[in-house]
């Protein structure tokens, strides 16, 4: 047989110039889904990624326009491109879903999580969570003479980094609510 | 005006108003109020079914030959969990579907009410989209959106489970012209530079298949016209998935036969060697695939369909483009057409050299037997005794189905009638009901296995009842063939439960129903018992007693690639071609 004429790319569409097709590079993106507030939307979201076998890192949903009946869930997910590729194209098809927008590709964005903190302890360990709450900016939102909650808003690693430094001295609960996320500028 | 009436009226309207004009369904008392309404008008027939599968199937066999939605009507509980095998063959087969389901009143949804089961719940993942009405004045919109969704985009079954006190009570009546049809409009049209990125690949391509699958049949008959129009044009070879069988006529010239595991030996290496495939409406399902590294390896692949997420899911292609098939394939034509209608001429000779080489192999060769009916032969007098009438052919799962495949000619979409994605046993007797409820006067054929007619032969009550003149033709090889089949050449030839025991007198069985029985395993007297059953006007079971241990060849052995075929020992041994014998 002769060998091909058309060259692997030729199309102006092709996916190869954008993507490795076999690329089994894990990407993690966050994707903002714009939904009909109608019973039983989540439960199609999660149902399609627990069907499908998707990652779901981190899931929060709610209405953003009372009147449009449109709430907001943004997933942040996990997977290859062809994966992501798929996941966004299986949660455009649902029916209530209006719209979807990959944030992580779409440009800059930003990223806040709210997280609560019960750290526990007396003496130095008690002083030393005080201190870094301080350099973190978390707010005291409650004590008692044996512990602290604090309250943290922030980029997930920002929340990760400060559990990490709660643990030693006394972090004993956490309460995170879930990636919100928008794209910057206008 | 506004219009007051019961929810159950406002069903029975809305149906009316959508253009219904048959229901297949099954009382409960979830639904009583609307069988009620059905009872007092004429507008629109009833099936009553004998089993609520059967009820989804039929209609399932209605859609998908004559393009509307089929409408199916059950109760709640039982009703509903009944339904579900039918429709989730629906989802994966792209079949449009409305689904009505009773549901226990709405003070008692949660409390494990009789007969109450989560419905939306258990069939969110297999409808396109589902609704619980909760408010008479949502019933009418809702229902009108339903006929939207389930026919809107890539079709498909959308269920609405509807309490009885929303049945019971009053609410405002809306038309269909008035109802939300919401956001959900899917795009049809491609944009002009994916069609003209086609075009200049179909200018170029020397060694060119289409692929078409269920998508143009579903795209309607504008679809497989453009398609044939374009073939013709063009010169290029085209084979089809199960699905899309009769979009190109079997008798045009281009017709490669069927892909896939048990396609032709041409189509597959076509598909194998080709440098240019065009996925019109196909899904690269494993079936067709085979190993998916192995596959069609030196292509660039273009692939069109109107549900994105079908692209880039199992194949990466070069070209994607989202659009329904008539839509793009009419401006690839004008095109095409319009840059001087250029194909590589002297390449594509060569090209259907090799193809014809392939085709030399003859892979369709049986040993024929004048003591016992060969299967095939049972296919190829079937398809020499019906060819140029009216007729529409349904089948089971198994064997038969894929010798229905190879050795039955569709020149016509919308005449065949299978259960591909799901693989469905029992769907080809319900189906063959609701074809020949929408083509009374056509002849109507179940190719079917005896195991699979089992799963559904309650339907005999409802063949007979609603006088319906299905040809229930069984292939009967007293086994689950196809299972059979594996564990011979892939289980150490190890039959474990693989044998039809205990069938019954197929004869006395259609008997007993009112109907009439066909017994032959005599290759001579095939034909007159053949025509015994054409001419019968009424339901027929036409037990054909066929070779036990025959094996359905071509195979691709699953996870092996397209020139990995397994051959019959019959077959034309291809010095070439690097295929198994
Ligand atoms: C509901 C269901 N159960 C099991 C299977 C698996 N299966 C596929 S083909 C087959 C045997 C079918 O036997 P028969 O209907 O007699 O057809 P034959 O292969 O003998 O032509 C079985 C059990 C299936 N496809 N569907
Ligand atoms: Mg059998």
């Amino acid at each position: 047989m002769s060998p091909l004429k058309i060259e692997q790319g030729a199309s102006s569409h092709s996916v190869y110039p954008l993507r490795d097709p076999n690329s089994d590079v894990v990407e993690k993106h966050t994707l903002a889904v714009l939904v009909e507030n109608e019973p039983g939307v989540l439960a199609r979201v999660i149902g399609l990624f627990s069907g499908r076998g998707y990652n779901i890192e981190s899931l929060t949903v709610a209405e953003v326009d009372h009147k449009g009946h449109l709430s907001r869930i943004t997933i942040v997910t996990t997977g290859t491109p062809q994966v992501i590729e798929q996941i966004k194209a299986q949660l455009g098809r649902i029916v209530p879903v209006h719209k979807v927008n990959d944030l992580t590709v779409e440009g800059p964005f930003v990223e806040r999580e709210l997280a609560l903190f019960r750290v526990a302890g007396t003496g130095e360990k008690r002083v030393e969570a005080l201190r870094l709450a301080d350099i973190f900016r978390a707010n005291v939102v409650d004590s008692t003479l044996e512990s602290f909650v604090f309250q943290l808003t922030g980029a997930p690693e920002k929340i990760d980094a400060f559990a990490d430094l709660m643990r030693p001295l006394g972090l004993n609960e956490v309460a995170r609510t879930g990636v919100a996320a928008l794209s910057r500028g206008s | 005006m506004t219009r007051q009436m019961t929810g159950a009226k406002m069903v029975v309207q809305a149906l009316k108003d959508q253009g219904v004009d048959v229901v297949f369904g099954y009382p409960g008392g979830a639904v009583l109020p609307i069988y009620d309404e059905i009872f007092q008008q004429n507008g629109i027939r009833h099936v009553l079914v004998r089993h609520e599968q059967g009820a989804v199937h039929a209609a399932e066999g209605y859609a998908r030959s004559t393009g509307k939605p089929g409408v199916v009507l059950v109760t709640s509980g039982p009703g509903a969990t009944n339904a579900v095998t039918g429709i989730t063959d629906a989802l994966l087969d792209s079949i449009p579907l409305v689904v009505l389901t009773g549901q226990v009143a709405t003070f008692l949804i949660g409390t494990d009410g009789f007969q109450e089961a989560d419905t939306v719940g258990i069939t969110r993942p297999c409808t396109k989209h589902n609704w619980l009405v909760k408010d008479p004045d949502r019933l009418a919109d809702t229902i009108h959106q339903a006929f939207h969704v389930a026919t809107s985009g890539r079709p498909g079954p959308v269920l609405i489970d509807i309490p009885k006190d929303v049945q019971f009570a009053e609410g405002e009546y809306i038309e269909p012209q008035k109802a939300k049809t919401s956001h959900y409009q899917p795009r049809v049209k491609a944009s002009i530079e994916e069609v003209t990125e086609l075009v200049s690949l179909i200018e170029r391509a020397e060694r060119p298949v289409f692929y078409t699958g269920g998508g143009v049949i579903n795209s309607g008959p504008a679809a497989s016209q453009l398609l044939r129009e374009l073939v013709d044009a063009t010169g290029f070879p085209v084979t089809s998935t199960l699905m899309g069988l009769g979009a190109y006529p079997a008798s045009g010239d281009a017709w490669l036969g069927m892909l896939g595991m048990h396609g032709l030996y041409e189509a597959n290496m076509a598909m194998h060697g080709c440098d240019l495939m065009i996925n019109l409406g196909a899904r690269f399902d494993d079936r067709i695939t085979g190993k998916v590294e192995a596959f069609s390896p030196g292509s660039r692949k273009v692939h069109v369909d109107i549900d994105a997420s079908s692209i880039n899911k199992v194949v990466r292609v070069d070209l994607p483009i989202v659009g329904d098939i008539a839509h793009v394939l009419e401006d690839v034509l004008t095109v095409w057409k319009s840059r001087g209608r250029k194909t590589q001429g002297p390449a594509l000779k060569e090209w259907w050299q090799k193809i014809d080489e392939w085709r030399g192999v003859k892979c369709l060769t049986y040993k024929g037997s004048d003591k016992v009916i060969k299967p095939q032969y049972a296919l190829e007098r079937l398809e020499a005794l019906t060819k140029g009438r009216d007729r529409y052919i349904t089948t089971e799962v198994g064997q038969h189905q894929m010798w229905a495949a190879q050795f039955l000619a569709f020149e016509d979409p919308n005449r065949w009638m299978t259960s591909g994605g799901l693989g469905t046993m029992g769907y080809g007797f319900p189906a063959s009901i609701g074809v020949q409820m929408a083509h009374p006067d056509s002849l109507v054929v179940n190719v079917a296995g005896e195991a699979s007619w089992l799963m559904n032969m309650q339907e005999m009550g409802t063949a007979v009842q609603f006088k319906l003149p299905v040809k229930q033709f069984i292939l009967n090889n007293e086994r689950l063939g196809m299972v059979r089949q594996w564990q011979e050449l892939l289980h150490g030839e190890r039959y474990s439960h693989s044998w039809s025991e205990a069938l019954p007198d197929f004869v006395k069985l259609a008997e007993a129903f009112g109907a009439k029985g066909i017994y032959c395993d005599d290759p001579a007297k095939l034909d007159d018992a053949i025509m015994e059953m054409i001419e019968h006007d009424g339901p027929v079971i036409f037990d054909c007693l066929v070779e036990k241990h025959e094996n359905c060849f071509p195979m691709i052995p699953s996870g092996k690639a397209h020139n990995e075929m397994l051959l019959s020992a019959e077959a034309e041994a291809f010095v070439g071609g690097g295929a198994l014998v």
